[in-house]
Protein backbone atom coordinates (compact mmCIF):
# COMPACT_ATOMS: atom_id res chain seq x y z
CA UNK A 1 0.00 0.00 0.00
CA UNK A 2 1.40 3.66 -0.81
CA UNK A 3 1.92 5.48 1.69
CA UNK A 4 0.94 9.53 1.53
CA UNK A 5 3.20 11.77 3.02
CA UNK A 6 1.83 14.42 4.86
CA UNK A 7 4.94 16.50 5.73
CA UNK A 8 3.57 18.45 9.13
CA UNK A 9 3.44 17.96 12.79
CA UNK A 10 1.44 20.95 13.58
CA UNK A 11 -1.33 22.91 11.54
CA UNK A 12 -0.25 26.52 12.43
CA UNK A 13 -1.42 28.39 9.55
CA UNK A 14 -2.11 28.02 5.62
CA UNK A 15 1.25 29.35 5.59
CA UNK A 16 3.19 26.57 6.73
CA UNK A 17 1.65 23.84 3.93
CA UNK A 18 2.72 23.55 0.84
CA UNK A 19 0.35 22.85 -2.39
CA UNK A 20 0.96 19.09 -1.90
CA UNK A 21 -0.16 19.25 2.06
CA UNK A 22 -3.14 20.80 0.75
CA UNK A 23 -4.19 18.95 -1.47
CA UNK A 24 -3.49 16.01 1.22
CA UNK A 25 -6.15 17.43 3.79
CA UNK A 26 -8.43 17.81 0.85
CA UNK A 27 -8.23 14.03 -0.32
CA UNK A 28 -8.11 12.68 2.57
CA UNK A 29 -11.72 14.97 4.10
CA UNK A 30 -13.02 14.26 0.60
CA UNK A 31 -13.39 10.47 2.10
CA UNK A 32 -14.37 11.76 5.16
CA UNK A 33 -17.37 12.90 4.49
CA UNK A 34 -18.63 9.27 3.88
CA UNK A 35 -18.05 8.56 7.44
CA UNK A 36 -20.83 11.30 8.16
CA UNK A 37 -23.39 9.79 6.21
CA UNK A 38 -23.48 6.72 7.72
CA UNK A 39 -25.85 5.60 10.26
CA UNK A 40 -23.26 4.52 12.45
CA UNK A 41 -21.17 7.71 12.30
CA UNK A 42 -17.60 6.22 13.66
CA UNK A 43 -14.76 5.26 12.78
CA UNK A 44 -11.96 4.09 14.97
CA UNK A 45 -9.11 5.67 13.52
CA UNK A 46 -8.17 7.44 16.66
CA UNK A 47 -9.28 5.20 19.21
CA UNK A 48 -7.36 5.82 22.50
CA UNK A 49 -6.06 9.20 21.37
CA UNK A 50 -6.67 12.55 23.44
CA UNK A 51 -7.92 15.62 21.78
CA UNK A 52 -8.14 18.87 24.25
CA UNK A 53 -9.98 21.75 22.56
CA UNK A 54 -8.60 24.79 24.64
CA UNK A 55 -10.78 28.31 23.67
CA UNK A 56 -9.78 31.26 24.90
CA UNK A 57 -12.26 32.87 22.78
CA UNK A 58 -15.85 32.84 22.05
CA UNK A 59 -16.79 30.14 19.70
CA UNK A 60 -19.89 27.67 19.26
CA UNK A 61 -19.40 26.10 15.60
CA UNK A 62 -15.17 25.63 15.48
CA UNK A 63 -15.38 24.15 19.00
CA UNK A 64 -18.64 21.86 18.09
CA UNK A 65 -17.09 21.16 14.72
CA UNK A 66 -13.32 19.73 15.89
CA UNK A 67 -15.54 18.15 18.90
CA UNK A 68 -17.48 15.98 16.50
CA UNK A 69 -14.98 15.17 13.85
CA UNK A 70 -12.70 14.51 17.05
CA UNK A 71 -15.86 11.90 18.13
CA UNK A 72 -16.48 10.15 14.92
CA UNK A 73 -12.74 9.26 14.72
CA UNK A 74 -13.15 8.02 17.82
CA UNK A 75 -10.81 9.88 19.95
CA UNK A 76 -11.71 11.09 23.47
CA UNK A 77 -11.97 14.61 23.72
CA UNK A 78 -11.87 17.21 26.34
CA UNK A 79 -14.09 20.89 26.21
CA UNK A 80 -11.28 23.42 28.01
CA UNK A 81 -13.67 26.38 28.49
CA UNK A 82 -11.46 29.29 29.52
CA UNK A 83 -13.34 31.71 31.74
CA UNK A 84 -10.25 33.23 32.94
CA UNK A 85 -10.52 36.19 31.66
CA UNK A 86 -7.57 37.87 33.15
CA UNK A 87 -5.43 34.97 32.00
CA UNK A 88 -2.42 37.14 31.15
CA UNK A 89 -0.26 35.95 27.68
CA UNK A 90 3.01 34.43 27.73
CA UNK A 91 3.38 32.21 31.62
CA UNK A 92 -0.18 32.22 32.18
CA UNK A 93 -0.78 30.72 29.06
CA UNK A 94 2.10 28.44 29.43
CA UNK A 95 1.47 27.04 32.73
CA UNK A 96 -2.43 26.14 31.59
CA UNK A 97 -0.94 24.45 28.58
CA UNK A 98 1.69 22.39 30.96
CA UNK A 99 -0.72 21.36 33.02
CA UNK A 100 -3.06 20.18 30.82
CA UNK A 101 -0.19 18.15 29.04
CA UNK A 102 0.58 16.67 32.16
CA UNK A 103 -2.79 14.79 31.31
CA UNK A 104 -0.99 13.70 28.15
CA UNK A 105 -3.15 14.57 25.42
CA UNK A 106 -2.49 13.88 21.79
CA UNK A 107 -3.58 17.39 19.99
CA UNK A 108 -4.15 20.57 21.51
CA UNK A 109 -6.74 22.40 19.30
CA UNK A 110 -6.22 26.73 20.17
CA UNK A 111 -8.32 29.11 19.92
CA UNK A 112 -6.58 32.60 21.39
CA UNK A 113 -7.18 36.00 20.55
CA UNK A 114 -3.48 37.10 20.68
CA UNK A 115 -1.67 36.18 17.18
CA UNK A 116 1.06 33.60 16.87
CA UNK A 117 -0.14 31.92 20.64
CA UNK A 118 -0.53 28.55 18.61
CA UNK A 119 2.93 29.15 17.51
CA UNK A 120 4.36 30.17 20.83
CA UNK A 121 2.68 26.66 22.33
CA UNK A 122 5.14 25.07 19.72
CA UNK A 123 8.38 25.90 21.56
CA UNK A 124 7.30 24.23 24.70
CA UNK A 125 4.36 22.01 24.21
CA UNK A 126 4.59 17.92 23.46
CA UNK A 127 1.29 17.56 21.54
CA UNK A 128 0.62 18.25 18.25
CA UNK A 129 -1.07 22.17 17.77
CA UNK A 130 -4.15 22.67 15.73
CA UNK A 131 -4.80 27.04 15.50
CA UNK A 132 -8.53 27.00 15.78
CA UNK A 133 -8.02 30.73 15.46
CA UNK A 134 -5.38 33.53 16.98
CA UNK A 135 -6.48 36.92 16.90
CA UNK A 136 -5.89 38.67 13.62
CA UNK A 137 -3.68 35.91 12.29
CA UNK A 138 -5.04 32.83 10.36
CA UNK A 139 -8.05 30.63 11.01
CA UNK A 140 -6.51 27.50 8.62
CA UNK A 141 -8.77 24.83 8.97
CA UNK A 142 -11.58 27.41 7.52
CA UNK A 143 -9.98 28.12 4.54
CA UNK A 144 -9.25 24.26 3.99
CA UNK A 145 -13.71 24.34 4.58
CA UNK A 146 -13.92 26.99 1.88
CA UNK A 147 -11.28 25.18 -0.37
CA UNK A 148 -13.01 22.00 -0.27
CA UNK A 149 -16.48 23.49 -0.74
CA UNK A 150 -15.15 25.08 -3.66
CA UNK A 151 -13.33 22.40 -5.11
CA UNK A 152 -16.45 20.37 -4.71
CA UNK A 153 -19.07 22.93 -6.20
CA UNK A 154 -16.63 23.75 -8.74
CA UNK A 155 -14.71 21.26 -9.57
CA UNK A 156 -11.00 22.41 -9.17
CA UNK A 157 -9.26 24.84 -7.29
CA UNK A 158 -6.95 26.77 -9.60
CA UNK A 159 -7.76 29.19 -12.29
CA UNK A 160 -10.46 31.44 -10.49
CA UNK A 161 -11.07 34.73 -9.02
CA UNK A 162 -12.19 34.65 -5.92
CA UNK A 163 -13.90 38.02 -4.33
CA UNK A 164 -13.53 38.37 -0.89
CA UNK A 165 -15.81 41.29 0.98
CA UNK A 166 -15.81 43.00 3.76
CA UNK A 167 -13.43 43.51 7.22
CA UNK A 168 -10.30 42.71 5.41
CA UNK A 169 -8.86 44.03 8.08
CA UNK A 170 -9.67 42.22 11.40
CA UNK A 171 -10.48 39.02 9.40
CA UNK A 172 -8.27 35.92 10.08
CA UNK A 173 -10.46 34.11 7.64
CA UNK A 174 -9.59 36.33 5.24
CA UNK A 175 -6.53 36.15 5.60
CA UNK A 176 -6.10 32.27 5.40
CA UNK A 177 -7.86 32.44 2.33
CA UNK A 178 -5.83 34.27 0.72
CA UNK A 179 -2.64 32.79 1.73
CA UNK A 180 -4.40 29.32 0.44
CA UNK A 181 -5.54 30.84 -2.73
CA UNK A 182 -2.08 32.85 -3.36
CA UNK A 183 -0.56 29.43 -3.44
CA UNK A 184 -3.08 27.69 -5.49
CA UNK A 185 -2.56 31.07 -8.08
CA UNK A 186 -5.85 32.08 -8.24
CA UNK A 187 -6.75 35.58 -8.74
CA UNK A 188 -7.90 37.35 -5.23
CA UNK A 189 -10.09 40.75 -5.24
CA UNK A 190 -10.59 42.16 -2.09
CA UNK A 191 -13.23 44.45 -1.57
CA UNK A 192 -14.14 46.73 1.03
CA UNK A 193 -14.35 50.12 2.30
CA UNK A 194 -10.54 51.94 2.53
CA UNK A 195 -10.81 51.77 6.55
CA UNK A 196 -11.41 47.65 6.14
CA UNK A 197 -9.11 46.97 3.23
CA UNK A 198 -5.86 48.44 3.51
CA UNK A 199 -3.69 48.82 0.36
CA UNK A 200 -0.91 46.59 2.52
CA UNK A 201 -2.94 43.39 1.18
CA UNK A 202 -1.68 44.13 -2.55
CA UNK A 203 1.55 43.48 -1.19
CA UNK A 204 0.14 39.44 -0.42
CA UNK A 205 -0.75 39.69 -4.06
CA UNK A 206 -4.35 40.39 -3.79
CA UNK A 207 -6.07 43.29 -5.66
CA UNK A 208 -8.04 45.80 -3.50
CA UNK A 209 -11.30 47.08 -4.68
CA UNK A 210 -13.50 49.91 -2.74
CA UNK A 211 -16.52 49.61 -5.66
CA UNK A 212 -17.83 46.15 -4.89
CA UNK A 213 -19.62 46.00 -8.55
CA UNK A 214 -15.55 46.07 -10.07
CA UNK A 215 -14.50 43.51 -7.33
CA UNK A 216 -16.81 41.03 -7.90
CA UNK A 217 -17.17 40.90 -11.54
CA UNK A 218 -15.98 38.15 -13.63
CA UNK A 219 -15.72 36.28 -9.77
CA UNK A 220 -16.08 32.59 -9.79
CA UNK A 221 -16.32 32.78 -5.59
CA UNK A 222 -17.43 35.61 -3.86
CA UNK A 223 -16.82 35.22 -0.07
CA UNK A 224 -18.52 37.95 2.41
CA UNK A 225 -17.34 38.26 5.87
CA UNK A 226 -19.23 38.81 9.15
CA UNK A 227 -19.24 43.01 9.92
CA UNK A 228 -17.27 41.94 13.26
CA UNK A 229 -18.76 44.29 15.77
CA UNK A 230 -17.74 42.89 18.63
CA UNK A 231 -14.22 44.16 17.23
CA UNK A 232 -15.34 47.23 16.87
CA UNK A 233 -16.13 46.86 13.06
CA UNK A 234 -18.67 49.59 13.22
CA UNK A 235 -15.85 52.29 14.45
CA UNK A 236 -14.05 51.63 10.47
CA UNK A 237 -17.62 53.32 8.63
CA UNK A 238 -19.86 55.64 9.10
CA UNK A 239 -23.09 53.57 9.65
CA UNK A 240 -24.41 49.93 9.02
CA UNK A 241 -26.85 51.34 6.62
CA UNK A 242 -23.97 53.19 4.79
CA UNK A 243 -22.32 49.71 4.81
CA UNK A 244 -25.21 47.91 3.59
CA UNK A 245 -26.02 50.16 0.51
CA UNK A 246 -22.19 49.82 -0.30
CA UNK A 247 -20.79 46.56 0.18
CA UNK A 248 -23.87 43.94 0.96
CA UNK A 249 -24.52 41.25 -1.60
CA UNK A 250 -27.53 41.27 -3.33
CA UNK A 251 -28.72 39.38 -6.53
CA UNK A 252 -28.46 42.77 -8.85
CA UNK A 253 -24.53 42.63 -8.03
CA UNK A 254 -24.06 38.84 -7.42
CA UNK A 255 -25.40 38.55 -10.93
CA UNK A 256 -22.11 40.35 -12.11
CA UNK A 257 -20.16 37.31 -11.19
CA UNK A 258 -20.03 34.33 -13.12
CA UNK A 259 -22.97 32.27 -13.85
CA UNK A 260 -21.50 29.12 -12.38
CA UNK A 261 -20.77 31.80 -9.07
CA UNK A 262 -21.37 30.36 -5.53
CA UNK A 263 -21.89 32.57 -2.22
CA UNK A 264 -19.81 31.78 0.59
CA UNK A 265 -20.14 33.49 4.05
CA UNK A 266 -17.90 31.27 7.49
CA UNK A 267 -20.75 32.78 9.21
CA UNK A 268 -22.40 33.42 11.54
CA UNK A 269 -24.22 35.02 9.25
CA UNK A 270 -25.93 38.79 9.43
CA UNK A 271 -28.43 38.77 7.51
CA UNK A 272 -30.00 42.22 5.82
CA UNK A 273 -26.33 43.60 7.19
CA UNK A 274 -23.77 41.87 4.82
CA UNK A 275 -25.86 39.44 3.01
CA UNK A 276 -29.32 40.00 1.88
CA UNK A 277 -31.76 37.36 2.95
CA UNK A 278 -32.86 35.90 -0.23
CA UNK A 279 -29.50 36.16 -1.18
CA UNK A 280 -28.28 33.38 1.38
CA UNK A 281 -31.12 30.91 0.89
CA UNK A 282 -30.47 31.42 -2.00
CA UNK A 283 -29.22 28.11 -5.11
CA UNK A 284 -25.92 29.93 -5.38
CA UNK A 285 -25.65 29.82 -1.61
CA UNK A 286 -23.19 27.03 0.10
CA UNK A 287 -23.19 28.65 3.47
CA UNK A 288 -24.22 25.05 5.07
CA UNK A 289 -22.38 23.15 2.98
CA UNK A 290 -19.40 25.01 4.48
CA UNK A 291 -20.80 23.98 7.74
CA UNK A 292 -21.09 20.63 6.62
CA UNK A 293 -17.69 20.12 4.91
CA UNK A 294 -15.70 22.15 8.65
CA UNK A 295 -16.20 18.50 9.76
CA UNK A 296 -14.73 15.88 7.29
CA UNK A 297 -11.85 18.88 7.10
CA UNK A 298 -10.92 18.78 10.66
CA UNK A 299 -10.92 15.21 10.93
CA UNK A 300 -9.07 15.06 7.70
CA UNK A 301 -6.59 17.40 9.81
CA UNK A 302 -7.30 15.13 13.14
CA UNK A 303 -5.83 12.47 11.02
CA UNK A 304 -3.28 13.45 9.20
CA UNK A 305 -1.54 14.76 12.29
CA UNK A 306 -2.60 11.69 14.82
CA UNK A 307 -0.58 13.79 17.47
CA UNK A 308 2.32 11.12 18.48
CA UNK A 309 3.87 12.61 21.28
CA UNK A 310 7.14 14.19 20.31
CA UNK A 311 9.96 15.35 22.42
CA UNK A 312 10.51 19.20 21.79
CA UNK A 313 13.93 20.46 20.65
CA UNK A 314 14.13 22.54 23.95
CA UNK B 1 12.59 -0.93 -1.52
CA UNK B 2 14.10 -2.35 -5.11
CA UNK B 3 12.28 -5.38 -6.58
CA UNK B 4 12.96 -7.49 -9.54
CA UNK B 5 10.47 -9.69 -10.90
CA UNK B 6 11.37 -13.71 -9.71
CA UNK B 7 8.99 -15.18 -11.72
CA UNK B 8 5.59 -14.41 -13.95
CA UNK B 9 2.48 -16.89 -12.56
CA UNK B 10 0.02 -15.87 -14.48
CA UNK B 11 -0.59 -13.96 -18.07
CA UNK B 12 -3.50 -12.69 -19.45
CA UNK B 13 -5.29 -15.84 -20.94
CA UNK B 14 -5.03 -17.87 -17.26
CA UNK B 15 -6.45 -14.95 -15.44
CA UNK B 16 -9.68 -14.72 -17.85
CA UNK B 17 -10.31 -18.12 -16.76
CA UNK B 18 -9.45 -17.58 -13.29
CA UNK B 19 -11.80 -14.77 -13.21
CA UNK B 20 -14.65 -16.63 -15.34
CA UNK B 21 -14.09 -19.36 -12.67
CA UNK B 22 -14.29 -17.27 -9.78
CA UNK B 23 -17.41 -15.85 -10.95
CA UNK B 24 -19.23 -19.11 -11.94
CA UNK B 25 -18.18 -20.55 -8.25
CA UNK B 26 -19.65 -17.53 -6.96
CA UNK B 27 -22.76 -18.10 -8.32
CA UNK B 28 -22.64 -21.70 -7.99
CA UNK B 29 -22.57 -21.43 -4.55
CA UNK B 30 -25.27 -18.51 -4.17
CA UNK B 31 -28.56 -20.08 -4.95
CA UNK B 32 -30.01 -16.73 -4.45
CA UNK B 33 -28.05 -14.40 -6.40
CA UNK B 34 -30.62 -11.60 -6.35
CA UNK B 35 -29.20 -11.26 -2.64
CA UNK B 36 -25.63 -11.16 -3.73
CA UNK B 37 -23.78 -7.80 -3.29
CA UNK B 38 -19.96 -7.69 -4.46
CA UNK B 39 -18.40 -5.31 -1.90
CA UNK B 40 -14.27 -4.89 -3.49
CA UNK B 41 -11.13 -3.24 -1.28
CA UNK B 42 -9.43 -0.66 -2.10
CA UNK B 43 -7.93 -0.63 -5.04
CA UNK B 44 -6.99 -3.32 -6.68
CA UNK B 45 -9.87 -5.62 -4.70
CA UNK B 46 -12.38 -3.17 -6.45
CA UNK B 47 -11.00 -4.02 -10.41
CA UNK B 48 -11.51 -8.00 -9.84
CA UNK B 49 -14.63 -7.10 -8.34
CA UNK B 50 -15.93 -4.87 -11.33
CA UNK B 51 -14.43 -7.67 -13.28
CA UNK B 52 -16.76 -10.52 -11.75
CA UNK B 53 -18.91 -8.17 -11.65
CA UNK B 54 -19.13 -7.75 -15.41
CA UNK B 55 -18.57 -11.51 -15.86
CA UNK B 56 -21.69 -12.40 -14.01
CA UNK B 57 -23.61 -9.90 -16.06
CA UNK B 58 -22.59 -11.42 -19.62
CA UNK B 59 -23.23 -15.46 -18.00
CA UNK B 60 -26.52 -14.25 -16.22
CA UNK B 61 -27.68 -11.07 -17.38
CA UNK B 62 -27.70 -9.63 -13.70
CA UNK B 63 -26.45 -6.65 -12.53
CA UNK B 64 -24.73 -7.47 -8.78
CA UNK B 65 -24.69 -4.58 -6.85
CA UNK B 66 -21.14 -3.45 -5.87
CA UNK B 67 -19.77 -1.78 -3.29
CA UNK B 68 -16.32 0.12 -2.90
CA UNK B 69 -14.63 -0.14 1.04
CA UNK B 70 -11.09 1.70 2.19
CA UNK B 71 -10.56 -0.28 5.38
CA UNK B 72 -7.47 2.26 6.52
CA UNK B 73 -8.82 3.66 9.15
CA UNK B 74 -9.58 -0.04 10.56
CA UNK B 75 -6.19 -1.04 10.47
CA UNK B 76 -4.67 -2.55 13.19
CA UNK B 77 -1.75 -0.44 13.10
CA UNK B 78 -2.21 2.81 12.46
CA UNK B 79 -0.54 3.57 16.01
CA UNK B 80 2.56 2.12 14.67
CA UNK B 81 2.84 4.51 12.00
CA UNK B 82 5.38 7.28 11.78
CA UNK B 83 3.04 8.66 8.71
CA UNK B 84 -0.90 8.35 8.63
CA UNK B 85 -1.77 6.22 5.75
CA UNK B 86 -3.83 7.60 2.86
CA UNK B 87 -7.76 7.14 3.63
CA UNK B 88 -9.85 6.47 0.21
CA UNK B 89 -13.24 6.41 -0.94
CA UNK B 90 -15.63 4.29 0.76
CA UNK B 91 -18.52 3.81 -1.44
CA UNK B 92 -21.50 1.80 -0.57
CA UNK B 93 -24.59 3.07 -2.10
CA UNK B 94 -26.90 0.13 -0.67
CA UNK B 95 -27.84 -1.19 2.02
CA UNK B 96 -25.90 -4.42 3.30
CA UNK B 97 -28.87 -5.21 6.05
CA UNK B 98 -29.79 -9.35 5.38
CA UNK B 99 -27.21 -9.76 1.88
CA UNK B 100 -25.39 -12.21 1.07
CA UNK B 101 -21.50 -10.32 0.66
CA UNK B 102 -18.81 -12.02 -1.33
CA UNK B 103 -15.66 -9.40 -0.22
CA UNK B 104 -12.80 -9.36 -3.13
CA UNK B 105 -9.78 -8.71 -2.80
CA UNK B 106 -6.22 -9.27 -5.36
CA UNK B 107 -4.41 -11.10 -2.50
CA UNK B 108 -4.89 -12.59 0.54
CA UNK B 109 -1.82 -12.52 3.37
CA UNK B 110 -1.54 -12.05 6.89
CA UNK B 111 -5.16 -11.61 6.84
CA UNK B 112 -4.96 -8.46 8.80
CA UNK B 113 -6.89 -6.55 5.94
CA UNK B 114 -9.80 -8.79 5.86
CA UNK B 115 -10.09 -8.24 9.46
CA UNK B 116 -10.37 -4.85 9.00
CA UNK B 117 -12.23 -5.27 6.46
CA UNK B 118 -15.02 -7.16 8.39
CA UNK B 119 -15.20 -4.83 11.32
CA UNK B 120 -15.56 -2.23 8.73
CA UNK B 121 -18.47 -4.02 7.24
CA UNK B 122 -20.23 -4.27 10.75
CA UNK B 123 -20.08 -0.75 11.29
CA UNK B 124 -22.52 -0.84 8.38
CA UNK B 125 -25.22 -3.20 8.76
CA UNK B 126 -25.75 -7.19 9.62
CA UNK B 127 -25.54 -9.09 6.47
CA UNK B 128 -26.91 -12.26 6.53
CA UNK B 129 -23.71 -13.80 5.64
CA UNK B 130 -19.80 -12.77 4.47
CA UNK B 131 -18.08 -15.08 2.13
CA UNK B 132 -14.50 -13.81 1.01
CA UNK B 133 -13.08 -14.11 -2.89
CA UNK B 134 -8.94 -13.76 -3.42
CA UNK B 135 -7.40 -13.68 -6.98
CA UNK B 136 -4.30 -15.14 -5.02
CA UNK B 137 -3.85 -16.73 -1.67
CA UNK B 138 0.33 -16.68 -0.93
CA UNK B 139 -0.29 -17.91 2.48
CA UNK B 140 1.30 -16.78 5.77
CA UNK B 141 -1.70 -16.19 7.30
CA UNK B 142 -1.99 -14.40 10.76
CA UNK B 143 -6.01 -14.38 11.29
CA UNK B 144 -8.07 -17.29 11.56
CA UNK B 145 -9.25 -16.64 8.17
CA UNK B 146 -9.38 -18.77 4.89
CA UNK B 147 -11.23 -17.50 1.40
CA UNK B 148 -14.29 -19.25 0.24
CA UNK B 149 -13.33 -18.76 -3.44
CA UNK B 150 -9.64 -18.17 -4.63
CA UNK B 151 -8.02 -18.15 -7.96
CA UNK B 152 -5.12 -19.77 -7.22
CA UNK B 153 -2.79 -20.41 -3.96
CA UNK B 154 0.40 -19.47 -4.44
CA UNK B 155 2.73 -20.38 -2.05
CA UNK B 156 5.72 -17.84 -1.34
CA UNK B 157 8.17 -16.76 0.85
CA UNK B 158 7.87 -13.66 3.26
CA UNK B 159 10.15 -11.34 1.60
CA UNK B 160 8.51 -11.82 -1.68
CA UNK B 161 5.70 -9.63 -3.05
CA UNK B 162 2.73 -10.89 -4.86
CA UNK B 163 1.75 -8.49 -7.55
CA UNK B 164 -1.41 -8.92 -9.80
CA UNK B 165 -1.39 -6.55 -12.65
CA UNK B 166 -4.32 -5.26 -14.16
CA UNK B 167 -5.03 -3.99 -17.18
CA UNK B 168 -7.22 -1.31 -15.40
CA UNK B 169 -4.76 0.29 -13.87
CA UNK B 170 -1.21 -1.14 -14.74
CA UNK B 171 -2.20 -1.93 -18.73
CA UNK B 172 -1.76 -5.12 -18.80
CA UNK B 173 -3.17 -8.36 -17.07
CA UNK B 174 -0.65 -10.49 -15.39
CA UNK B 175 0.76 -11.76 -11.98
CA UNK B 176 4.15 -11.58 -10.91
CA UNK B 177 6.15 -12.68 -7.36
CA UNK B 178 8.42 -10.09 -6.56
CA UNK B 179 11.91 -10.29 -4.59
CA UNK B 180 14.00 -7.60 -3.50
CA UNK B 181 16.77 -7.00 -5.01
CA UNK B 182 20.37 -8.19 -4.56
CA UNK B 183 18.78 -11.82 -3.74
Amino acid sequence: MKERIFSQDHLLGIEQLSVDDIETILETAEAFIEVSSREVKKVPALKGKTVVNLFFENSTRTRSSFEIAAKRLSADLINFNSSISSLKKGEALKDTVLTLEAMNPHIIVIRHSASGSPHYLTTFARSSIINAGDGFHEHPTQALLDALTIQQRLKTLRGLKIAIIGDILHSRVARSNIILHQKMGNEIALIGPPSLVPREFEKMGASVYYDIRSGVKAADVVMMLRVQEERGARNYFPSIREYRNRFAINREIFALAKKSAILMHPGPINRDVEIETSMADSEQSVILQQVTNGIAVRMAVLYLLKGEIHETLN
Amino acid sequence: MDEKIKAKIMDDKKMKRTFLRLAMEILERNREEENLVLIGIQTRGVHVARRIQQLIKELESIEIPLGILDITMFRDDLHKHEQQPAVKKTRIDFSIEDRDIILIDDVVFTGRTIRAAMDSIFELGRPASLQLAAFIDRGHREMPICPDFKGKYLPTSRRERVKVMLQEIDGQDQVLIMEPKGF
